[in-house]
């Protein structure tokens, strides 16, 4: 009996926080149980309920109500952003670095519809998320009252679940239900359209502990008979490679990771949701993998004869040409959505479950087997790629007196602690500068916007991780143009006293469609130049931050201690070249191995196989349609094999 | 290739789109759509017939299986389930052949539900194929118009084969 006991208590602690779903707060045990109070107070007496904290949010017209009651608590804390994306994006990057859901509350119409890209973001990284909209009353839904917006149908697309509420007598459970679906499973944002009239009803409040929902029933244990077949594979394989996604993050499966890449000696490569879920300074740690990983990284993926995908999605922003992606390899695909498996890649062992559970019982069934590394060939020849082709060499520094924006992020990545920091980027050049030269240990200490790839998520989800961890220096990485889309919250930031830290790779330019017009469109520089930007200095002291601008090179190490020193929030403008590419780079439509720009030290420290420039006389509209395989990949009639950048080019030629 | 899907939902608004919704955002063109009630009121019935390879089927499935208010989809492709539309036809009739038409309605088992001054409207149940031949023969006398429910599909077991 005892003995049993110690099975089901050590197999409980293999499950991850979201496979749990219970209230975090006292659920039916707080002051305001059984007592009789209008819809809004219910609403917020729910979140009290589930142990939020902090909320995000904007008020409105059909959600006055709502703040009025917000207006009486003393547990939850509202943020008020400057724009609802703002807030949304907030309560995403606070879900981020803590792991519990965030709360975004907003009016009807125009409120909810600011949502929608933040919604989508958290949706396509699988974000666990819980966004209230207020709604007009019930008589009027459907009549085009002001402010109106249908925004559960407008969302459908981009939630996990949403509800729009119909009596209050469904009020407290569909809190429950939506605080559960967000933060289980493959967690998502959930959206609850709550109509005014509802909110100013008259209800008893009684909030449930359990939820019942007999369709939802995510599958957290991994098929024994899988996770076996998985290791047979795995102790005779000689080029292993573990591929970690997000979903390690989310599962908390950072130590079984940790022990099955030591224990089997597997080299790990991480996207770019899954970076910091393995340690950097792991000899293991091969870094990015994908479009604008290393060399050695996408050799190692391409040479590989087994790929264990563990909470990663072969998105084609890892794969390149999908047909040569890891053409030697056997997959074992770990995923808790069965959805995701065998959606790209096809899987020789499919695992649906919690990536903790699964990689725990690889490393049981392993350990009982007597399994032993036979991957030493292997490490060595990685090794000899990662000598050979490293990210960054002082030869290719191609002018002495402007800033190099990889050297910006090495020193950034120096001077931070990385269990003590939170690294937040925006999207484009600079998100993959950070990515190539920016260390991180932990996971939820490295946040950006993978899937959708969202410009003006990572400053206001900067300021939801630093009030979400006050213990910790939170900095985001920024492009001058992603800042410019939300900047707005540098007011959200002062008001609130959030010591975000924002440094901005300022190009003067739209760097990463910049790249792709210099490579690809014969330099048609089209609409990608923001010169004259405004004075980022001048902009951040309206707002009552300090602020910096550096352009030489000498000043960056000063800087950055300087602006990491400061107490409250600080921006520091970091003037580079509107001429910097990011390398190495495969370009859209091409194999992994097939690498742009990346640095030969065999050849002298130089770049190699630089992109020649595009013939005059062909559309290169080819080439990046090309990056699909030069078809429409949602036609299930369409067998045909996919197409080259060349072969494409020479049918349009032909 | 062609799938009969039969999907059991949650009876409330909006699900009809959320399940249309992600078949077409996903990429996949609905053939035929039909839905109704079911013998518990909570739930009901979509039959859905999808055109897809294997690869693109199981794909439909696994994410019509992630929305929370699908509570079972079941393929009655290859079950030899009973597949039955009801279709409306509005044929030409001119007075001297009405007979004519009212003969071969009779050897279809189909009903006359109306008759008018030019036309006739006339009401058959079947399967697809005896639906078309319905169909062919009275062009000859000229459509007027033809209006079909989408087909619903019941599985010829007592215990249903589930779709994963």
């Amino acid at each position: 009996m005892s003995a049993k006991k110690t099975t089901e208590a050590s197999k409980s602690e293999r499950r991850s926080a979201a496979s749990v779903g219970a209230p975090r707060g006292l659920g039916s045990q707080t002051a305001k149980q059984g007592k009789t109070m209008l819809g809004a107070e219910a609403i917020v007496a729910s979140l009290e309920a589930e142990g939020v904290d902090i909320v995000f949010g904007y008020p409105g017209g059909q959600a006055i109500k709502i703040y009025d009651a917000l207006f009486d608590s003393t547990q939850l804390h509202h943020v008020l952003a400057r724009h609802e994306q703002g807030a949304v994006h907030m309560a995403d990057g606070y879900a981020r670095a803590t792991g519990r859901p965030g709360v975004a509350i907003v009016t009807s119409g125009p409120g909810a519809t600011n949502t929608v890209t933040g919604i989508a973001t958290a949706y396509m990284d699988s974000i666990p998320l819980v966004v209230i909209t207020g709604q007009v009353p019930r008589p009027v839904i459907g009549t085009d009252s002001f402010q109106e917006s249908d925004i559960v149908g407008i969302t459908m697309p981009v939630v996990k679940h949403s509800f729009l509420l119909q009596s209050t007598d469904e009020l407290t459970a569909t809190f429950r239900e939506a605080f559960h679906i967000a933060s289980t499973g493959r967690p998502g944002p959930v959206l609850i359209d709550v109509p005014s009239d509802l909110a100013g009803a008259e209800m008893v409040f009684e909030y449930p502990d359990q939820v019942s929902i007999p369709s939802y029933k995510p599958t957290y244990r991994g098929n024994a008979k899988q996770i076996r077949a998985a290791c047979r594979l795995l102790e005779d394989a000689r080029r292993p490679i573990l591929y970690v996604g997000g979903g390690v993050v989310t599962s908390e499966a950072s130590d079984e990771l940790i022990r099955l890449a030591d224990l089997m000696q597997i080299p790990v490569v991480t996207t770019l949701m899954g970076k910091g879920a393995f340690p950097a300074s792991h000899p293991l740690n091969l870094g990015a993998v994908g479009m604008h990983g290393a060399k050695y990284s996408n050799l190692a993926v391409t040479e590989s004869d087994l790929l264990i995908a563990v909470g990663a999605r072969f998105s084609d922003r890892v794969t390149g040409k999908l047909s040569e992606f890891a053409p030697h390899a056997d997959v074992v695909h770990i995923d808790i959505d069965p959805a995701e498996i065998g959606k790209v890649r096809e899987a020789q062992v499919p695992i649906v479950g919690d990536a903790k559970g699964v990689l725990a019982g690889m490393i049981d069934q392993l350990v009982k087997d007597d399994a032993h590394p036979q991957t030493q060939a292997w490490i060595e020849t990685i090794s000899g790629w990662r000598t050979r082709f490293p990210f960054y060499h002082p030869n290719i520094k191609e002018d002495d007196a402007e800033i190099v924006p990889e050297l910006v992020m090495e020193e950034l990545s120096d001077q931070l602690d990385p269990r003590a920091s939170v690294v937040v980027t925006e999207v484009g050049q600079h998100q993959m500068w950070a990515h190539q030269f920016v260390d991180r240990e932990t996971p939820r200490s490295w946040l950006s916007s993978g899937g959708l790839g969202t410009m003006g998520f990572g400053f206001p989800a900067a300021i939801g991780a630093a009030l979400g961890c006050p213990d910790k220096q939170v900095v985001c990485v920024a492009g001058d143009g992603s800042f410019q889309m939300n900047s707005q919250e540098m007011a959200t930031a002062a008001i609130n006293g959030v010591p975000v830290k924002v440094m901005i790779l300022d190009n003067r330019a739209l760097g990463m469609v910049h790249q792709w017009q210099k490579l690809f469109y014969q330099q048609r520089y089209s609409e990608t130049i923001l010169e004259p930007n405004p004075d980022f200095v001048k902009l951040a002291d309206a707002y009552g931050w300090q602020a910096e601008r550096i352009d030489e090179p000498g000043q960056v190490s000063d800087a950055i201690a300087r602006m990491l020193a400061h107490d409250g929030p600080y921006l520091l403008d970091v003037k580079i070249s509107p001429e910097q590419n990011v390398y190495p780079m495969v370009a859209p439509g091409s194999a992994l191995d097939d690498v742009m720009g990346a640095i030969d030290v065999a050849v002298g420290a130089v770049r190699t196989d630089m992109p020649a420039t595009p013939a005059e006389d062909r559309s290169p509209c080819a080439t990046i349609d090309a990056q699909f395989g030069g078809r429409w990949e949602s036609d299930p009639d369409d067998k045909h094999e996919r197409m080259s950048a060349e072969e494409f080019s020479e049918t349009e030629g032909a | 290739m062609k799938h009969v899907l039969s999907v059991l939902v949650e009876n409330k608004p909006g699900v009809l789109s959320r399940v249309t919704g992600l078949i077409s955002r996903r990429g996949f063109n609905i053939e035929s759509l039909s839905v109704g009630p079911t013998e518990d009121p909570t739930m009901s019935r979509v039959t859905a017939i999808v055109n897809a390879d294997e690869v693109g089927y199981e794909q439909i499935t696994k994410q019509l299986h992630k929305l929370i208010s699908v509570h079972k989809i079941t393929d009655l492709t290859d079950e030899g389930a009973i597949e039955r539309e009801l279709v409306l036809i509005k044929v030409n009739a001119t007075p001297d052949r009405r007979n004519e038409i009212i003969e071969i309605a009779n050897i279809f088992r189909a009903k006359i539900v109306d008759v008018g001054r030019s036309s006739l409207i006339i009401e058959a149940t079947g399967d697809e194929e005896k639906l078309r031949g319905l169909e062919d023969l009275f062009r000859a006398y000229g459509l007027k118009e033809v209006i079909r429910t989408g087909k619903i599909a019941m599985s010829r077991n007592s215990k249903d084969r589930s779709a994963e």
